[in-house]
């Protein structure tokens, strides 16, 4: 291009200066010139290029959610140790790992080659451990069931030190284990049975055990913390309950994180849901997975709300309880998730995301994110089946246990598994809701939230917003254009179309309070008459219309034509001053004198405050103007002679008007109103002021909205850089980034043919 | 009569007069918009009467109110949940008032809806006191005594004569109060930061403690350290007198409230003031609106802050926006090949100028203040970290954000002004032997430049108004220090600011006392309207004049 430039533009200064001898002067005005085209063609390309940064900006930030996520091989090294592996766990960066092994100890290793950094004993002389428990997903605090019926409550923890005998700080990890409830065991087992399939819930007030015995009863243990005042220490008081008289060999236990919900399942599939707040009650029965299908592993979700059900056919589905109408839950069957046809031998879930690791009998291992219904990644991690499977904190990277005593390290890249296609636009059902909904809701003060990122109720919210401003700004402003270009007396135009210009200026931020704090609360308290006037205009101008043509022709005469816009003005504001004194005998005839409740009693609307008519109303107070100019200048230059055409073969002005100069100037009309929506779904402070901002999918005039440019004001300056949240804001940002470039390119597109037609005409 | 009606719709006459109607609807609305706003935000000002009457509560006890009258609304009686109100028969309708009653500090609330019907012997004593406070809001009641170091000085009628002068004193001592604590005192505490700052450096680059440049700073840092002990003592002093007097007023229920003068903003008996007095009240009010503080979070006071913010930011973005903008305009009209691309070129430039407000805030937050902003902490700013300097929004990235906003804006009316000069002047200096930038330089440019000026002020008069884009790269609902102030290097680019517009938003929606606050929002609205539409005229105004000079020109 710049090349091109040059070539162009230089036979005219060189002719200029060619017959003028090359004396210094000139020589430095040669060079001033070249100077001066080379400037302004680095400037002014560089700020067009500056102007296109904005959408591949965008586009960079929105990019990595779409990245599929891939993992690497770290290490791989036999297992540190001996005995059979309970527990594994990764530190937070990664660097250290812990495994509790059977024989009750703690060994805690460097992941990057398994060298062995501390070993702790963690039960009594002798004691071996049966069987294991986390208080939730990926916390630390752990149960260990030992042969004797008894369980140890630890604590494992690594101590960040920094170490500052080199030039650089080295970060250094100290293995610390601790007991919250003291060292001793705790009793769960009555007669010394060995603790099976031991499962563990704490809260502030209580630890809750349950486990199964020899005899295939479920022993729950509720332990109520007394904290004393002097010391703070914690005593137990324990509290046993036994569940006896189970129809099916409990193989799997798990007790959800409300402490009120207990999950008994067999191997063949069957899970008995109990409800053991108080008296454990079974609630309900059911199959987990289909015929033919053995469950091979249950773990639940973090949160401790889904449970997800591994079967020998390499399937992994996902369960809730989901709330009726009578206020009862019912484990419902969600979502599944398939790996490779081989039997899931081990599930675990991500600390802080709802996604989780499945590993099946060939070693394969898969990652998905049960929201956004995603597999993420598979990979042949093992050779041989794999027996334990965690991931880091983080979730940067994951270890794997193979049936042949190796551990396979791994690094995994998986910023964004949330989003998915159908987790921004589709229905999702998620945890605690009835059934699939679109929801806006992004985040929350607890960890193990489920982050709802559907874009679709601010869409809605955005394109509902446009709709009714579009209702108020389309007739008022093309049939204002249409009059104002085509009727209005030249020197009354002349001051109507500044007015116009200026209406356009008016600062959003000043509409929207308008609206938020004047207009919806007038609205509210003379609602009749707002409706009363939908009819009173059109009706009072027509009727003052026919009374000014039924006037004798001398007085009618004073004012010439063109000038019936200004001798309206009075009348507009007597009959908007009509309509709102009719307002109070209306709601009083009408709606029992109170049009909210009536509203509320007898159609079952309610009514928000700040609602759609007041965003309609101010947001079509600020499109008005942008299609107003628009159309009116379409209108107006449409050339003369098709009008005085059609006016010389009889037509009146006003058929001159609908069938010549509107059909012509229609492709310029429609481009205005283009811009006109355009500047609708972008605009922010006024949707921001004049609505509840909530994200509701809900059409009724009397409702408000969530819109994307609203929500984006609202949550961007919280919103925790290059975090999903935030690339889902730009998202939402490119969204309209896009959608009113494409409308208003269209726009101008048609506006530039109609201008080449009009100067062929 | 009916066939004529026909005939009338026939003529087609009814819809013209329709498309008449939608015009002054929008003239209407326009119209009514600023006359409310000029309304609301100048009657602000107006020392209102207060007025006095006694209250028949439901439960038929009779209580005093007193207060301004802000609002009369009528309602129907249904909406009324008020079973003992007795009416005259065949009213449906009851009128009730929002009455100011002030009083924060006794009563909790300082507004209430009264029903008028329950209202009985309005009056409006002249005595009846208004005092504007620097803290909950206003008092309204009797002046009973004034004290003057806890000893009796005057009461009754005496005391108001009394009370003005201590006032203006109490105002004095205000000043000094403030001139040290915020220029004094917050000048040693810019420089004991940027002491800080420059020991963390040493730290940062290895200078081992109790080196010379530490010793040295130290040295200052005592220094500083004597001067603001000398500071705290003279506060200590003016503390000491401004609490001298004080005053004790009888309120609506009886109660007597002792407050000292340090609170008092000023005093005034509207209902005695003549019409002059009124006039005399109304520019102090105003005088105080654009000059003055906010106090009482933002609902009260001034909002010089937020105009200056304001004048600041917009400064900043012209001087950003206008050689960019020229220069792509020129390199677009003068330089580059009119063919497809330039077109495709110009189409994106004008669609721009349509991308919603809140994208460039986006833009603005990610690219300028994160991306940008961050990389610059880490090079030139590392002894801050991890407080960020330039890494948070500010009034640097709010004007360049906006610039990038309004470059449209300037690149259109550039190159309007630019296409409508005559091709026979450029090729009349081409002939005489000039050079294409001279020719550029010494007659295009000049001949554009109300062009130029047009796109600007446009520019101004749209990046005056924007809201959103700055709520994400700067602005703030209180910023402690202006952007600009007597410490080196004086202008402040990387400090947060107000700005008229988002002060509408703040006050207005996020401000625990809304109804309070209502006034000043439409204050600041008037002045902000006021300012953008003087703006848009001056535009108009010089792109006519503009038309007249090229029409004469051509012809």
């Amino acid at each position: 291009m710049m090349r091109a430039m040059t070539t162009v533009s230089s036979p005219s200064s060189h002719n200029s200066l060619t017959g003028s001898a090359a004396t210094p002067r000139n020589r430095w005005r040669m060079l001033k010139d070249r100077l001066a085209r080379r400037g302004v063609a680095v400037g002014g390309i560089g700020v067009i290029i500056a102007i296109v940064l904005i959408f591949f900006y965008l586009l960079y930030v929105v990019f990595p959610l779409f990245v599929p996520a891939s993992s690497e091989k770290i290490a791989s090294y036999p297992l540190p140790g001996t005995g059979e592996t309970m527990v594994l766990d990764i530190e937070e960066q990664s660097g250290m790992a812990v495994r509790y092994t059977s024989e009750g100890q703690a060994i805690f290793f460097a992941t990057r080659d398994g060298g062995i950094k501390e070993t702790l004993s963690l039960v009594p002389e002798g004691r071996r451990i049966t069987s294991q428990a986390r208080a939730i997903a990926g916390s630390p605090l752990l149960g260990l069931g030992l042969d004797d019926g008894r369980v140890v409550i630890a604590r494992h923890g690594f101590k960040v030190g920094y170490a500052e005998d080199t030039e650089v700080l080295t970060r250094t990890l100290t293995p610390t284990i601790d007991y919250p409830y003291g060292k001793e065991p705790l009793e769960l087992l009555p007669q010394g049975a060995p603790v099976a399939h031991l499962s563990m819930r704490d809260s502030e007030d209580q630890l809750l055990l349950a486990a199964v015995t020899g005899n295939g009863q479920v022993v729950l243990g509720r332990f109520t913390k007394q904290t004393s005042f002097l010391s703070e220490e914690i005593t137990l008081e324990r509290d046993l309950v036994v569940i006896d008289g189970l129809d099916i060999s409990p193989d799997y236990l798990l007790l959800g994180t409300d402490l009120r919900r207990l999950y008994v399942a067999s191997r063949d599939g069957t899970l008995l849901h109990y409800d053991i707040n108080g008296t454990p009650r079974q609630l309900e029965r059911l199959q987990l997975l289909g015929r033919g299908e053995q469950l091979s592993s249950l773990r639940m979700l973090v949160g401790g709300i889904s449970l997800l059900a591994g079967s020998t056919t390499g399937k992994v589905v996902q369960w809730f309880p989901v709330r009726d109408e009578h206020n009862n839950h019912h484990l419902t069957r969600v979502r599944e998730f398939a790996l490779a046809g081989q039997p899931i031998t081990a599930i675990a879930s991500e600390e802080r995301r709802k996604g989780f690791l499945v590993g099946d009998e060939q070693g394969r291992v898969g990652l998905y994110h049960s929201t956004a219904e995603r597999k993420l990644l598979v990979e042949q991690v093992a050779d041989t089946p794999i027996v334990q499977i965690t991931n880091a904190p983080r979730s940067d990277t994951f270890m794997v246990e193979d049936s042949a005593g190796r551990l396979h390290f791994w690094r995994v890249h998986n910023e964004h598994p949330e989003i998915s296609w159908s987790a921004l636009w589709g229905k999702v059902h998620y945890e605690g809701y009835s059934e699939p909904a679109h929801i806006w809701q992004s985040s929350s003060a607890s960890n193990d939230f489920e982050p709802k990122f559907s874009l679709t109720p601010l869409a809605f919210g955005t394109l509902k917003a446009a709709f009714y401003a579009m209702l108020i700004a389309v007739p008022l402003a093309i049939l204002g254009a249409i009059f104002t270009a085509y009727f209005m007396a030249p020197r009354m135009r002349k001051a109507v179309k500044p007015t116009i210009e200026i209406m356009e200026a008016l600062p959003t931020v000043i509409l929207g309070f308008l609206a938020g704090l004047w207009l919806a609360p007038v609205l509210e308290t003379h609602m009749p008459g707002v409706f009363a006037m939908l009819l009173v205009l059109p009706l009072g101008i027509l009727a003052f219309a026919y009374a000014w043509h039924r006037l004798p022709r001398g007085l009618r005469n004073r004012v010439p034509d063109g000038w019936e816009a200004a001798l309206l003005i009075p009348v507009v504001i007597a009959l908007v001053w009509l309509s709102f004194e009719v307002s109070l005998p209306l709601e009083r005839a009408l709606f029992d004198g109170d049009m909210r409740a009536w509203l509320h009693n007898e159609l079952g609307i309610s009514y928000d405050q700040r609602n759609s008519m007041v965003v309609g109303l101010a947001m079509g107070f600020a499109v008005i103007p942008t299609i107003f100019s628009i159309a009116e200048d379409a209108i107006f230059s449409v050339p003369r002679h098709l009008t005085f055409g059609s006016l010389a073969l009889g037509a009146t002005p006003w058929q001159t008007m609908m069938r010549v100069v509107i059909l012509t100037a229609s492709p310029g009309i429609f481009s205005a109103i283009m811009i006109g929506v355009g500047r609708a779904v972008g605009e922010t402070m006024i949707v921001l002021m004049a609505t509840g901002n909530t994200p509701v999918m809900d059409f009724s005039i009397f409702q408000g909205m969530r819109t994307l440019s609203a929500n984006i004001a609202v949550e961007m300056p919280e919103s925790e850089v290059a975090s999903t949240h935030y690339r889902v804001l730009f998202l939402a940002a490119l969204v309209l980034f896009i959608f009113t470039f494409f409308f208003n390119t269209l726009a101008e597109l048609v506006r530039q043919r109609l201008r080449r037609k009009y100067s062929s005409l | 009569m009916f066939s004529d009606l026909k005939q009338w719709f026939g003529s087609g006459k009814p819809w013209v007069w329709l498309n008449a109607g939608a015009v002054s609807i929008s003239i209407v609305m326009v119209a009514a918009l600023l006359i409310l706003i000029g309304i609301r935000g100048l009657g602000h000002f107006w020392a209102k009467p207060i007025m006095e009457a006694d209250y028949l509560e439901p439960d038929g006890s009779i209580s005093r109110l007193v207060g301004e009258i802000h609002e009369r609304e009528v309602v129907p009686r249904e909406q009324i949940q008020d079973p003992t109100l007795e009416l005259p028969e065949g009213t449906d309708t009851v009128a009730r008032l929002l009455v100011k009653t002030g009083n924060r500090d006794t009563v909790g609330l300082d507004f209430r809806w009264a029903l008028e019907a329950r209202l009985q012997q309005m009056r409006y004593p002249e005595k009846l006191m208004a005092i504007e406070r620097y803290e909950w809001g206003n008092f309204y009641g009797y002046l009973k005594e004034v004290r003057q170091d806890g000893t009796l000085v005057a009461s009754g009628d005496e005391a108001w004569q009394a009370l003005q002068p201590l006032i203006e004193r109490a105002g004095e001592l205000r000043a000094q109060i403030k001139k040290i604590e915020q220029d004094d005192i917050g000048a040693i505490n810019y420089q004991i930061e940027k002491l800080r700052l420059a020991e963390r450096r040493l730290e940062l680059d290895g200078v081992a403690a109790g080196s010379r440049e530490h010793q040295a700073i130290a040295e200052e840092r005592q220094v500083l350290q004597n001067r603001y002990q000398g500071y705290q003592a003279r506060l200590r002093e003016l503390y000491q007198q401004i609490g001298r007097d004080s005053l004790t007023g009888v309120v609506m229920d009886g109660q007597e409230v002792d407050m000292p003068l340090s609170v008092v903003v000023r005093a005034y008996r509207p209902n005695e003031m003549g019409l002059f007095d009124k006039i005399g009240f109304y520019i102090a009010k105003l005088w105080e609106f654009v000059s003055d503080d906010p106090r009482e979070a933002n609902t009260e006071g001034g909002i010089f802050p937020a105009i200056f913010g304001t004048v600041m930011m917009v400064i900043l973005m012209s001087i950003f926006v206008t050689p960019f903008g020229v220069i792509a305009a020129v390199y677009l009209r003068e330089y580059a090949r009119q063919g497809p691309l330039t077109r495709v070129i110009r189409i994106a430039v004008n669609n721009l100028a349509g991308v919603p407000s809140i994208v460039y805030g986006v833009f603005g937050l990610g690219f300028f203040v994160y991306f940008l902003g961050g990389n610059i902490d880490q090079l030139f700013f590392p002894e801050a970290l991890p407080a960020p300097t330039y890494g948070t929004g500010g009034l640097f990235w709010a004007s360049l954000t906006l610039a990038i906003l309004t470059l449209p804006v300037v690149i259109v009316a550039t190159e309007e002004g630019l296409s409508r000069i005559p091709s026979s002047i450029r090729e009349g200096s081409l002939a005489l032997g000039a050079t294409k930038a001279e020719t550029l330089w010494r007659t295009v440019l000049p001949m554009s430049s109300p062009a130029m000026m047009t796109g600007l002020i446009l520019a101004v008069a749209r990046a005056a108004g924007e809201v959103a884009p700055l709520m994400l790269v700067g602005v703030v609902k209180l910023a402690p220090s202006l952007p600009l102030d007597s410490n080196a290097p004086f202008l402040h680019l990387d400090r947060k600011f107000m700005h008229l517009g988002f002060h509408i938003y703040d006050v207005g929606f996020q401000s625990p006392n809304v109804e309070a606050a209502r006034p000043l929002v439409y204050a600041t609205a008037l002045l902000l309207v006021l300012v953008i539409v003087m703006l848009n005229l001056a535009a108009i105004a010089i792109r006519n004049h503009l038309r007249e000079k090229y029409r004469a020109l051509e012809q």
